[in-house]
């Protein structure tokens, strides 16, 4: 825990949050509705004998206070995929319609991308990119089991991603989940800040930046991308949402989220930031009994 | 140079458009759904329909520039370019439904067997072959998979990394 202490200038009730962030997660589910409603899962869930909690701001998650999502028949159907809470905000933020084309700049293992297709009725494109050739496997296996038509994948690091292979027409809308320090994460893998250290923290930075800016040039104008972490760091959120205000054209914007929060933050050591990163927000495990979680809303200007 | 096992070829429409003699045409996978399962070709109006390495199709909802080398492109349907064309377990679970023929319909504990990679004695009137497998969940028949019937056997299809003991 004790790189969280850094945290204490800017988190509210401090003990609650490492109260919290030592509390295990249980594990929850997101009915893919490519293949199934959300009443048919509820039915075969009860059939197989699966406790199941609603979640109250979204009616396609449930959560098994019991059970892990695996050996059960919704989940062999690709009825259900294992998604964190948290996990399930980026793309409903990104708020996809059908027909558009999509980026998903950091796909792997394919939680968001499979939700990106659902959300758009499995219709238009969802170009899924990630630069790790075992985890793009992983990725494979799970747009194939939840039955998803609309996904191709690229092998490639999203700081260069290139758009030939589609004859070089840009995006509706990005999704930008970044791989990040995880801290977030602590409630599922009590063992993720034992490698902790700032330069991993600041190196990584680097890496969410060029992805971000490409991300931003890759939008169409008139476009939506959508920046998240699960983690706390601001050297991984509020500065990179500040690098890329100031390399491309776009702005950070305002959006409705039904789940307690804080608002990003504009001050951190001896950092500031463009005023509009409170526009991000700040999801701490304490809020809402869930994972940590940062998630920014960024407009492309229309031309 | 690319390696071509990534590249992923768009299928002709027709015999007319095939340059690859062996290569499928969209309108002899569309026979085979027909033929094979009484699955209506409207099923897969929208799609395109792409060949990556020798014989193994993929169906996608985009039109990309044909080829393209890339990772992967909507899911995996039909191994073809072998005397009997065997459609994958995905492909079963997302159009399985539209079947009318071909689909043999499995009771609770054959179902798990069926998952689990079992072979079963059962008894099957129809055709020998690929056959579309059903069970009941949630009320109501469900394609799970792909089972081959030959000597009085049903051979279960799923691939070894989705087996399961549901």
């Amino acid at each position: 825990m004790e790189p969280l202490d850094r945290y204490r200038p800017i988190i509210d009730d401090f003990e609650a949050f490492t109260d919290a962030c030592e509390r295990p997660l249980p594990s929850a589910v997101r009915v893919n509705s490519i293949k199934a409603t959300v009443e048919r899962v509820r039915t075969a869930l009860t059939e197989a004998d699966i406790a199941y909690d609603p979640v109250d701001w979204h009616d396609g998650l449930f959560v098994l206070p019991e059970d892990s999502p695996g050996a059960n028949w919704p989940y062999f159907h690709g009825w259900i995929h294992g998604q964190e809470e948290v996990s399930v905000i980026p793309a409903t933020v990104l708020d996809p319609q059908p027909g558009e084309r999509v980026w998903d700049a950091c796909a792997a293992p394919g939680s968001k991308t499979t939700q990106l297709a659902a959300l758009m009725d499995d219709t238009g494109e969802v170009v899924a990119t990630d630069n790790n050739l075992g985890r793009i496997s992983a990725l494979r296996t799970n747009t194939e089991r939840l039955g998803a038509t609309t996904v191709a994948v690229t092998h490639e690091d999203g700081r260069n991603h290139s758009l030939k292979p589609f004859g070089g027409e840009g995006y509706d809308r990005a999704l930008v989940d970044v791989p990040c320090s995880c801290e977030g994460t602590i409630r599922k893998n009590p063992d993720t800040l034992e490698d902790w250290t700032l330069s991993h923290v600041e190196g990584i930075s680097g890496v969410q930046k060029g992805i971000l800016k490409r991300a931003v040039e890759v939008t169409e104008p008139g476009g939506t991308v959508v920046y998240s972490t699960c983690t706390f760091a601001p050297e991984e959120n509020e500065a990179v949402l500040d690098y890329v205000l100031g390399e491309v054209d776009c702005e950070i914007v305002e959006y409705d989220l039904p789940l307690d929060h804080a608002p990003g933050i504009t001050e951190w050591q001896d950092e500031t930031y463009d005023p509009s990163v409170t526009n991000a927000k700040r999801i701490y495990p304490h809020h809402n009994d869930t994972g940590g979680f940062f998630c920014a809303k960024l407009e492309v200007p229309a031309e | 140079m690319s390696d071509q096992s990534t590249v992923f070829t768009r299928l002709p429409e027709t015999d007319d458009e095939r340059e690859d003699p062996e290569r499928a045409t969209r309108e002899e996978v569309l026979d085979f759904w027909t033929e094979r399962f009484g699955v209506p070709p409207e099923t897969f109006d929208g799609y395109t329909f792409w060949e990556r390495g020798a014989g193994k199709l993929w169906l996608y909802q985009g039109s990309p520039p044909s080829p393209v080398d890339i990772e992967g492109l909507g899911m995996t349907v039909l191994r073809t370019r072998q005397e009997h064309w065997k459609p994958t377990l995905e492909a079963v679970q997302r159009f399985g439904e539209h079947a009318s023929k071909n689909v043999i319909h499995l009771d609770e504990d054959a179902a798990r067997a069926f998952v689990a990679g079992e072979d079963q004695e059962l008894d099957w009137d129809g055709d020998w072959g690929y056959l579309v497998v059903t069970h009941d969940l949630a009320g109501e028949a469900e394609p799970v998979g792909v089972g081959l019937y030959v000597y009085g056997e049903l051979r279960s299809q799923v691939p070894k990394g989705r087996r399961r003991e549901v």
